[in-house]
Parts: C-alpha cells; structure tokens; sequence
C-alpha cells in the first residue's frame, strides 16, 4: 500500500501486525456489518500513522473491500494517510498527532461504564504516543477512574521518527558518546536515545496500572494476557508489546529509515518474498 | 427571578443548567479539570454525580475524555477557564473534536480582561480567535446571564461542536424573560440610523451606554448583540451597514481574529463600510475589572469617541 502511494509508514505497521491480527480475529466482539454496534469492543489506534496495517487488517476482516486499498492515500478516498474517526466505519478515532488515543479511549470506557454496557475498550499506543505528557495524563486518570474495562497495548519497536528511542536497538555501538545525556546523532544521520521511556514497566505500574511486558510477535503471549487483563478488577491493564520494528522484511527491521518511508518497487518486490516464506 | 439591571456572573449559568436539561432528560455529562468551583460545573456534578468526571489538572485529557464520551453518545460538555482550553488544548480540539465533528461543548470561563487581578496570564484575549479558526465550531459569547442559560441550552440540543465564553464578575443582566437567543441571530437592542454599535459580551451594556452619550450629542446609533460569532448574521450585519453606514466592533479579546476580524472580513466582501475596532491590542494586567476597562480604553466614553470617529469618515 504504501509502495503504491509512494508514501507512508511501513515500519511501525509491521511491527503491530500480530496485536492487530489478534485483536480482530480472536480477542474483539465485533461485527463488520454494523460497525456502530454500541455494544462492540473498541480499537482506538492512537499511532494513526499505522494506517497501511489498520486498513489492511480491516479489510480482512471485512470492514473495507480489498481493492479499496489501492486507493491509500490518494484523492477521493476513504482511506487517508492518518486514520479519519468513521471513515471508513469501524475505525473509531482521528489520530495522527500522538498521545491523544488513550485519553480517548478512556471517554469511550467511562460511557461504557455509565450504560451498564460490558464492552472493552482497546487503545493500541507507539513509543512516540507515551512520550506525549496527554498520554500520562490519561494514564493517570484510567487508574483514578478504575477502568478495568480498558487496555492499552504498547507497540515497544523502540524506534521513532527521528531514530531510536533508546539504545537498545541500536547496532552501532555507542561510539565515542557512551554516556552522553540527552541524544546524539549516528553517522547515518538518525538521532540514537532521543527519549528513553525506561523504567517503563514500572511507570505503569506506579501509575496503578496492571502490566504485563510480553514479545509482541508471539501470538500466544498476547492472547494470553489479554485474556488475564479481561478478568481484572478495578484497575487498567496495559500490554507492553516488545516488538521488531519492519518486522519481518529484513531492510526494514530496527531500521528508523522505513518509519515513515515506502519502499521502492525493487525493495517491494524483496519485502513481499520475504514476508511469504 | 432574574430581572434587567441584577448583577450576575454567566459562569454561574453552566452547572444549573447543565443540571436543569439531564433532569429534563437529556444525555449530558460533564468532564472537569479542577475548575469546577469556579466554572461552577460542580452544581452539575452535585446532582449527577455519575456523570460527572474529574480528570485533575490535565485540560488536553479532559478534551479527550470529552471526545471519547461524545463519540459513545453522551452530550459531552466540559468547562475550564478559557486560558486553559482552548488555550492549552488547540490540538485536541482540532484533531478530537473539530475533524470529526464529535460533539462536544466547551464552555470557557474567565475570558478577556474583565477577569481582572489574576493578570495577563489568566485573561484570555485570543480564545475566541482560536475557536473561530476551526469552522466546524460554533461559537458563542453570551452578554449576561439569561442569554447565557440560553446560549448552553442551544449548545445542549444542537449535535455537533460548541464553544461558549463566560466571564468571571458579576455583569449588567440587560434582557428581560421574554428574550430568545437563536443561534446565528444577532439581537438588535436599540434602533439607529447614524452608526451601528456590534458588541458582544459585557461590553453590549457599555456599548448601550455608549449610545446614551452620543444620544446626548444627538447621535443615533444601532447596537447589535452578536452573541453568536458563528455562525453570525451577515443579514443584519449588512443591513447595518446599508442602513448606518458606519460600523464600531466592541470586545474584550485581541481586536484581531475575533468579532471585529468576522464583522472585518464580511464587510470587505460584501459592502465595504467605514469600521472601528474597540478591543485589546497588547495582553492584560492586573487591576480591578473597572480599573482593567478603563486603562485598556474599552468604556463607554471609549466606544462613543470611535463612533464620532467612524461618523465623520462616512462618505456623502
């Protein structure tokens, strides 16, 4: 999709490939036919900008006719470059400026609450969304509220716009700047520890918030504890998904350069053969 | 009773009538940054304490929580004061509320310099510039406390986004009970053929003082209440403006992107007319709200002096 608009973010739609796909096929109480059912667990996609994987995912499961795909990004379409609340239906709010999903996310719970209707309320967030101070503030605010009813999911690829976000994914050593606070630039022009998010597990968990840090490529660690988190009590619950950023296309993993890049057709051409073995 | 003349502050119309329309079955709630007191919010919260959701001091999450609400069925209002949202919030506005049309009403209090001794910080002079920048709003500003019931009841009953601005001190109550806001209706509070006074605020009874004073020089002037910013009434604007010939903005906010950039820009298009802008034009201080009025010229005299002014530029 993103070959074909020549434009878009690959890398940080491959990373949430097997959340989205676990959440739409076997976690979700949903109908494709009546998106506005107000009974339906809700996905709110805080990281819009995943859109190639949100848009596919939906037309798997029958939200989107498969050959409106081809129209990502272009005039006229549903389908923008940032998710549109609504367009097309099932895709439950606008994004594309970070850390505005979980506060969102946490209305949608609330109302849920007050209309004594038990559907969950699902807010997939990016690195970037938790180092935008809403997110925190929301965070704050599910605990104080008790929304047990809502779960955030981390997509960890530890990679952002700029570069990494932190050093644990970059392969290039620390150079001559192993201590340096702050970032710094490597010598392929990306920005190395822009804003490290550590001790993150227990930031949610100071915060009040029930965590569970899991490998978000392995399906049954993600089913496994969403299914914990469905039973829990008074408090949120929030998936801290490690993941591989580009995963699965061998010049896209942990590579900042295909954040917000498309590949050229010979580079698509190798990720697709790539992603069928 | 409310009668005209009564001093009354249109922050305090937001919590009673919030909790008014829920009792009359309307699907309302109501999130809360810790201004509640002050916006009187709490008055709401007190009766339906379930649909009342305090959030603490985090304006951007309160407009999320809003959206979220909204976009799940409730009639999602939330106040502050109007330096925090809009103020701290344009992005959640835009992106939560504005683009996808979620609807949601803000209801901003302690706008412009009126607010008085908190300072420059606290007097918000470009809210409504903010506000008035993203069309999907609509956007209100109430003159005294009956309209303003008024203006939130509209807000409550009409799908899609509002904003409103109260203000902090108590102001001259000037409609009786008989008066019904509309929306997009600019109330024409005194007949005139020689300048057109549009005012909005608590500055309508200072432009209706203003028009005593040139009464006294034997000068007409039409003053127009333009509580309602958008959409505005371009009708009784431009019959103003064939009428009178000579057009004065008043407001308590920047002189740019409020009432006198709308009243600005229409006329421009439609029929250019001789314009004065009566409002701020540098940030606030502190200072009691009279004092406050009278340093940043935003009086009754003030207001006469620009409408002699715009007089003698009439041409023929």
């Amino acid at each position: 999709m993103t070959a074909s608009a020549n434009s878009g973010h690959p890398g940080g739609s491959l990373s949430s490939v097997e959340i989205l796909t676990t959440l739409y096929f076997l976690v979700m109480r949903h109908d494709p036919r009546n998106p506005l059912w107000p009974e339906r667990d809700r996905l709110v996609v805080s990281k819009g900008h995943a859109t190639p994987l949100v848009y596919g995912v939906m037309a798997e499961a029958g939200y989107i006719p498969a050959d409106e795909l081809a129209t990502f990004r272009r005039l006229g379409s549903r389908l923008q470059g940032h998710t549109v609340m609504q367009k097309p239906p099932g895709v439950e709010m606008s994004a594309g400026a970070l850390g505005m999903g979980l506060s969102f996310a946490l209305g949608c719970a609330l109302a849920g609450r007050l209309d004594n209707l038990d559907y969950r309320v699902f807010c997939l967030l990016s690195d970037g969304d938790c180092q935008e101070g809403q997110t925190w503030e929301a965070v704050m605010a599910a605990a104080h509220h008790r929304a047990e009813n809502l779960t955030a999911i981390v997509d960890r690829n530890h990679i952002q716009n700029d570069g990494f976000s932190d050093y644990s994914r970059y392969g290039g050593g620390n150079g001559d700047r192993p201590q340096r606070p702050g970032g710094w630039v490597t010598e392929h022009g990306h920005t190395a520890n822009i804003m490290d998010l550590e001790p993150f597990v227990d930031k949610w968990r100071a915060f009040g918030w029930r965590a569970w840090q899991v490998d978000g490529h392995d399906f049954e660690a993600i089913i496994g504890a969403l299914q914990e988190a469905r039973g829990l009590k008074g408090q949120p619950s929030v998936l801290i998904c490690e993941t591989t950023k580009g995963k699965g296309v061998s010049f896209m993993e942990n590579n900042p350069a295909f954040h917000g890049k498309a590949p050229s057709p010979e580079q698509l051409a190798q990720a697709l053969m790539e992603l069928a073995d | 009773m409310v009668q005209v003349g009564q001093m009354e502050a249109t922050r305090s119309a937001f919590g009673p009538t919030l909790a008014r329309l829920c009792h009359e079955g309307l699907d309302i709630v109501c999130v809360d940054a810790d201004l509640g007191v002050s916006t009187s919010a709490v008055k709401f919260g007190k009766e339906f304490p379930e649909r009342f959701f305090t959030v603490g001091v985090s304006e951007t999450n309160m407009i999320g929580v809003a959206a979220g609400l909204a976009a799940s069925g409730k009639i999602a209002f939330c106040s502050t004061f109007a330096v925090f949202a809009p103020g701290h919030c344009f992005d959640q506005l835009r992106m939560a509320v504005a683009q996808p049309r979620t609807n949601v009403k803000l209801v901003a209090s302690h706008g412009g310099i009126v607010t008085g001794e908190d300072g420059a910080s606290a007097q918000a002079l470009e809210d409504l510039a903010l506000m008035l920048s993203m069309p999907p709003f609509k956007v209100l500003f109430p003159a005294d406390l009956l309209e303003a019931e008024q203006a939130i009841e509209c807000a409550a009953r009409t799908d899609g986004p509002f904003y409103i601005r109260t203000l902090r001190p108590k102001t001259t109550v000037i409609h009786d009970e008989s008066y019904r806001f509309e929306l997009g209706r600019w109330n024409t509070l005194r007949m005139g053929s020689d300048v057109t006074l549009i005012a909005c605020g608590s500055l309508v009874k200072s432009a209706l003082d203003a028009a005593e004073l040139l009464s006294d020089d034997g000068i007409d002037a039409r003053i127009l209440n333009a509580s309602s910013l958008r959409p505005m009434d371009r009708e009784s604007l431009l019959k103003a403006a064939i009428e009178t010939g000579a057009i004065v903005t008043v407001e308590d906010h920047f002189v740019h992107g409020g009432l006198g950039g709308i009243v600005a820009e229409a006329l421009a298009e439609e029929r250019p007319t001789p314009l004065r802008f009566v409002g701020m034009d540098r940030y606030g201080t502190s200072g009691t709200t009279q004092q406050l009025l009278e340093h940043f010229g935003l009086t009754p005299a003030a207001i006469a002096d620009a409408a002699r002014d715009v007089i003698a530029r009439k041409t023929g």
